[in-house]
């Protein structure tokens, strides 16, 4: 099973979609190669899974026309329910079941035949660190846990094409990692794969080509490199005991931009060590002293304000955008 | 595999889906279950020696109990079906309907299994209903015969009732409407003629007890049990079990298909 780049796994052509007369897809346009991962990025409301469930049969495009792994949506939706996998923002699972037997009902409604249906379950359980749990009710499941078994339900017809909603919101870090490991080896296997995210760092961690949606349209696309070349790149804030040293240093580094009220330099960088240890060197044979400072990497904001000219948070609550925001930290990359 | 085959194997899974959920949803079960079971206890010995005073020709407790056999056993198909529109609901307001839908499984197999399920369930409902009012006493002179017609009348009309509770748990918006909504079945087999004889009620009522669906149900189930014969009331229940299959079963469908997300975005 490798993938074959070049073949369409998806394609969409100008999908439009409103929901009463708010226009919720405006002529969204994307194509996945087979056994590529492509990132939908955007904030909540920019309608990421209105695609996704509009591409998954679930609900019905106003017009526009898609072929998922050559199937058209519309015309076939059983040849391509067939042939995808679909994870979404919510957990599908059966609570009332226990891990086994969740496997289990998908095996028998994908028609595996009951050996082929078990060595699938017991392959996926052990696959994703389920086997100890495999006969516990799911209602006993960490959030972690159910997340993995969702994938795995999603992966029993070891479909072509695979759907993942936010496939991390809501995991802890650990467990993040430990999805992110899972969609790479199935891109590796050949399997397309449609992720939504909020998150830049996920975006640019898995995806081969990530588009960056906003209000319904589709308005950058490109690899991770293409896409961050149009972002304004990451800062080192440097933070001062006094106006003096604040101002020696601003003398000396003439692309920074000072802060007089809170002692602050805003200098770019790209966040490597080498050009911090640099900046940090430099200033100390100068005998300019920094009393702390902090890395600031570009995140979701960034892009936004690059290519929409406005910020994410423009129309929509704040607290929306804090799940995708990674300032304030010190991004180790 | 054929067309029909894949549906009738998708179906048999959902139905085993529905079975093993009633197992492990044992607090519902033995409610259902339970229900026309206190029901028949409360009304043969709390009120049946004075209801059975008014019976006519037969009198007393136990011809109450007689009497109000066939009324308890639509209470069970009743209370059977406030456990599928809750079943339902609970499907559809959870996200593994959602899976099934991007699934190439046949359509109508979610709703088949909880259907079947809610059969299975009522008919051994029944079975202890039956089997404990025999127990205590029930006597019945309608032969194999008769309980065979009775039981295909009542399995007839459950069929009907599950499809329109399947409807209404799909139309309801969250597991408690489901829950409540069904509610009205019950209040309808009171306003039969399950408990009481309908010429002793006030005429506008006796009126709407004497044409709504569960009264001919009622005196079919309880002429057939009794031996007597039931002439038009079984053609009347038999035609309203065909008329509520069929619209709730389209309805239900519709609604199926309609389902849209509860969050557009």
């Amino acid at each position: 099973m490798t993938g074959r780049p070049g073949t369409p796994g998806i394609v969409a052509t100008g999908v439009c979609k409103s929901f009463g007369s708010h226009l919720v897809l405006d002529e969204v346009s994307l194509a996945v190669d087979e056994g590529t991962i492509f990132a939908l990025l955007g904030p909540n409301g920019a309608g990421k899974t209105t695609i996704v469930r509009i591409l998954s049969t679930l609900i019905r495009a106003d017009s526009g026309t898609m072929r998922i792994a050559g199937h058209d949506v519309i015309t076939d939706p059983d040849g391509v329910r067939a042939r995808i996998g679909v994870t979404g923002q919510f957990s599908a699972v059966d609570n009332l079941l226990t891990g086994t037997e969740n496997l289990q009902l998908m095996a028998d409604l994908r028609h595996l035949g009951p050996d082929a249906g078990r060595r699938r379950v017991a392959e996926l359980l052990a696959q994703f660190d389920l086997t100890d749990a495999a006969d516990k009710l799911l209602s006993t499941y960490s959030g972690g846990m159910r997340r993995r078994l969702d994938l795995a339900m999603t992966l029993v017809g070891q479909p072509r094409v695979i759907f993942l909603d936010e496939p991390t919101t809501g995991l802890d870090p650990r467990s993040r990692l430990t999805m992110w490991e899972i969609v790479r080896e199935l891109a590796a296997a050949g399997v397309t794969i449609l992720l939504t995210t909020q998150n830049l760092d996920e975006a640019d961690q898995l995806a081969d080509r990530i588009a960056v949606l906003d209000q319904g349209r589709i308005v950058a696309e490109g690899t991770p490199d293409e896409l961050k070349n149009r972002i304004p790149g990451g800062h080192v804030r440097l933070h001062f005991a006094g106006p003096d040293s604040l101002r020696q240093a601003a003398q000396r580094l003439p692309a920074s931009a000072a802060d007089d009220d809170h002692l602050v330099l805003q200098v770019p960088a790209d966040g490597t060590v080498d050009s911090l240890r640099e900046l940090l060197d430099g200033l100390h044979r100068e005998g300019v002293a920094v009393e702390r400072v902090s890395i600031h990497t570009s995140d979701l904001d960034d892009v936004f304000l690059a290519v929409t000219g406005s910020h994410v948070d423009s129309g929509l609550e704040a607290g929306d955008v804090d799940a995708a925001s990674t300032t304030g930290g010190v991004a180790a990359r | 595999m054929s067309t029909l085959a894949y549906t009738i194997s998708d179906s048999r899974v959902m139905l085993r889906r529905n079975l093993k959920h009633q197992l492990r949803y044992p607090s519902m079960t033995l409610m259902l279950i339970g229900m026309p079971i206190v029901l028949l206890l409360l009304f043969v010995y709390v009120f049946g020696g004075q209801l059975g005073a008014g019976l006519g020709v037969h009198q007393g407790r136990g011809a109450y109990l007689d009497y109000v056999v066939p009324g308890l056993m639509l209470v069970t198909v009743a209370a059977a079906v406030q456990g599928t529109s809750i079943m339902v609901a609970m499907d559809m307001t959870g996200g593994i309907i959602d899976r099934f839908r991007t699934m190439a499984i046949a359509r109508a197999s979610v709703l088949t299994g909880h259907v079947l399920g809610s059969l299975l369930q009522t008919l051994a409902a029944m079975g202890i209903l039956i089997g404990l009012a025999f127990a205590l006493g029930f006597r019945s002179a309608g032969g194999a015969l008769g309980w065979l017609a009775a039981l295909g009348l009542l399995a007839l009309f459950a069929f009907a009732l599950i499809w329109l509770a399947v409807a209404l748990g799909l139309a309801a918006r969250s597991v408690e409407t489901a829950s409540n909504t069904p509610m009205i079945l019950f209040l309808l087999v009171f306003l039969s003629s399950g408990f009481v004889r309908t010429d002793t009620m006030p005429v506008g009522l006796r009126q709407f007890a004497e044409y709504q669906p569960f009264s001919p149900m009622v005196d079919s189930v309880r002429g057939l049990l009794t031996g007597v014969p039931v002439g038009g009331h079984a053609i009347v229940a038999v035609a309203w079990s065909v008329g509520i299959a069929t619209a709730s079963y389209l309805w239900a469908i519709r609604l199926y298909n309609q389902r849209r997300a509860a969050d557009p975005t």
